[in-house]
């Protein structure tokens, strides 16, 4: 059996591993113990990496403040490694190993759903600081990024307002674009805007010569882009290569913010729309002092985006949950959070007690040649969560398909 | 009818790169029999080299000896002593897969970088835009050059003859430890002009090599062990296969059927497209 030895010694180290972690588990009472859970390999590292950062950050501000309670808050970070799977088990780890108070975590919808029977059965708190599809509300996860109804209906909105009748849809194959494209159909549906066609290609995929070529026969006003991750390089050269500009057909991304416009070579993007709730340029004074705090930390050339400041706010405002509640009981906590108002950067923010999602501001904007993102359009006022679209009639049946 | 025309240079365009990146494979691989899972990464070694000099032309060779070196240090330090060690290569070479992943992460970051695509790049030809044509161009060139080194060159000679019979071969006064060397050497280098090729059309990260190695090792066993023609063959059948699947269906689909045809293929011609000859593999 010549197979045996590297089995033997894969589980040798797998085991070394276990124990190097336990060693760390043993807490002292005045610390109180978070748990950070992103992928930190794997083809979601590339954004998930910079929204742990900036929940590091959160986190040595809130200790630099005296902490929460009067103790220090103490991160254990884990490596979600971009497996749906190793989400829920890393999770589990937190919860019951590590008995963390909180975890922040999680990009894609995929990882989420594979962390909430996690965070239900143990009746532990799971912030989860990314735009998504909508259509769910966990009495155990807070979401402090943008549902529907304030991130994807506006930018359809926007879509429409510029004339953009004829839309073709192009999202990664999983839960998060397969739902935002039927809500964009029913949209689309409901407002007389033509989907020409919807196409989806596996997370990681990076050759889009075919599809490229399927969306310029279709000859779409505009493409409403919801790939995540790496694909979103290899669709914007491919693009850029075949002759496709922004004016001739604007490309609308909701998963492209700040941080990915490095990657993807901003000469490949800028002029294209994106939809998102906060850009680096939001001029709030709370902006300011972050965009200021996260360069002195992580480096002048570093950007913000979107998801790095809704990680960095569910840190605060957990605290500021615990603070009101006076401890970091999970029920005492969640009864505590509803009402809490803070000036993000981002504008104002406050968690909504029917849903536990945040009321935010939507803001359109365009990639601009220096990498970061102009507003164009905003919705004045933060809007109030509808993660059902309860208050719109076209959406009507969407929530139980 | 024009988007089923299109497909063709796009199913070509395709086979080219699945050729650029399977043919450094044919020798590591292919000649030598080592299933090496670094492969991807050597690939992606190639892509920061040109990141680092942001410049296509000279990234080429640069690429080619990085990459090379890279390999050559992997051979010597590791591989060599698990050589007829099958499955102790794929999981040592795995490993280093993983290594190099992470120390690529270490030192440019999680984050994509950006390998601005020459000037003289930007534009094309109907469906082509020039970039896809400089990759076809540059596998031809590939394969071509491996073809005149395997044929036409004593030490390509003597490549081969280490791989049809590696004892007769030691006998009659041939170096296979250097043989060895160089075949890795030069396998590694070509994935690292691949890398090169790579930043033109996708993300340039620590996880690029493997969005490629599973693709490469498909071309190369389909194709047949140590097979250049099976090889360039094969690329282009899956290429094609690839492109047709796609327009037809969609992206998760056309994974499906290209690898349900290369299994169905297997089961039919399990030595892949041409075989090698030789008494050693008997």
């Amino acid at each position: 059996m010549r197979i045996s030895r590297p089995i033997l010694s894969a589980l040798l180290v797998m085991a070394l591993a276990a124990c190097g972690s336990d060693a760390e588990t043993a807490a002292s009472s005045n610390e109180i113990k978070v748990g950070l859970l992103h992928s930190l390999s794997g083809t979601m590292a590339i954004s998930e990496v910079t929204v742990r950062d900036a929940e590091l950050l959160a986190i040595e501000e809130i200790n630099n403040a005296g902490g929460v309670l009067g103790k220090k808050m103490v991160p254990v970070v884990e490596d979600g490694a971009s497996d749906w799977p190793t989400f829920a088990e890393k999770a589990t780890k937190l919860v019951r190993q590590d008995k963390v108070a909180a975890v922040f975590g999680g990009w894609t919808s995929a990882s989420r759903k594979a962390m909430l029977p996690v965070f239900e059965r143990y009746k532990a708190l799971l912030w989860y600081p990314v735009q998504y599809e909508g259509l769910e509300s966990s009495p155990y996860i807070f979401y402090t990024g943008a549902t529907t109804n304030q991130q994807i209906i506006p930018g359809l909105d926007y879509l429409k307002e510029q004339g953009k009748k004829r839309i073709f849809l192009v999202g990664s194959d999983y839960v998060f674009p397969r739902t935002a494209n039927k809500i964009i159909k029913a949209y689309a549906a409901a407002n007389g805007m033509e989907i020409l066609g919807e196409e989806y290609t596996p997370l990681g995929h990076t050759e889009y010569s075919t599809l490229v070529n399927k969306v310029m026969q279709a000859k779409p006003d505009a493409v409403f882009n919801t790939l995540n991750g790496d694909s979103n390089v290899a669709f914007f050269k491919s693009l850029k290569s075949s002759g496709v500009t922004a004016e001739s057909m604007p490309v609308l991304s909701v998963s492209i913010a700040e941080e990915e416009v490095t990657g993807i070579g901003v000469e490949n993007i800028a002029g294209h729309p994106v939809a998102w709730n906060y850009y680096q340029t939001t001029e709030t004074p709370a902006n300011e002092a972050f965009v200021k705090a996260f360069k002195a930390k992580y480096g002048q050339n570093k950007v913000t985006s979107d998801p790095m400041q809704a990680g960095y706010n569910a840190v605060h405002l957990w605290a500021e949950a615990v603070k009101k509640a006076g401890t970091t009981e999970v029920e005492a906590v969640k009864k505590a959070a509803p009402g809490i108002s803070l000036d993000r950067p981002e504008g104002k923010v406050t968690i909504d007690g029917d849903n536990q999602h945040m009321h935010k501001t939507a803001r359109i904007g365009i990639i601009q040649p220096d990498g970061l993102i102009k507003q164009v359009w905003d919705s004045g006022e933060p809007i109030k969560p509808d993660p059902y679209l309860e208050g719109y009639p076209w959406a009507a049946g969407l929530a139980g398909q | 009818m024009t988007a089923f025309l299109n497909q063709l240079p796009i199913g070509l365009s395709i086979g080219a790169v699945l050729m650029l990146i399977a043919l450094g494979l044919t020798f590591t691989f292919g000649q030598m029999g080592v299933i090496n899972m670094a492969h991807g990464e050597f690939i992606m070694a190639g892509a920061y080299t040109a990141f680092l000099l942001q410049d296509m032309v000279l990234a080429l060779p640069a690429a080619f000896l990085v990459a090379g070196v890279m390999g050559l240090i992997l051979e010597r330090s590791a591989i060599r002593h698990f050589y007829g060690r099958p499955l102790d290569t794929l999981l040592l070479t795995w490993g280093v897969s993983l290594v190099l992943q992470q120390l690529a992460r270490d030192l440019f970051g999680a984050p994509n970088v950006q390998v601005p695509a020459p000037a003289w790049l930007s534009g094309g030809v109907g469906i082509l835009p020039y970039n896809r044509l400089f990759i076809m161009g540059l596998a031809v060139a590939g394969v071509v050059a491996v073809w005149l080194y395997l044929t036409r060159t004593g030490l390509g000679r003597r490549t081969q003859a280490v791989v049809q019979n590696r004892q007769l071969a030691a006998t009659s006064g041939i170096d296979t430890g250097r043989v060895d060397m160089l075949t890795f050497f030069i396998g590694s280098g070509l994935a690292g002009v691949a890398g090169v090729a790579l930043t033109l059309i996708g993300p340039v990260g620590p996880a690029l090599g493997t969005y490629y190695i599973v693709d490469a090792f498909l071309v190369v066993v389909a194709g047949g062990l140590g097979q250049l023609r099976g090889a360039v063959l094969a690329a282009l059948g899956l290429g094609l296969l690839n492109s047709y699947a796609e327009f037809w269906s969609d992206a998760s689909l056309a994974k499906v059927i290209v690898l349900a045809a290369v299994i169905a293929f297997l089961q039919v011609r399990p030595q892949g497209l041409f075989v090698l000859r030789s008494r050693v593999l008997t």
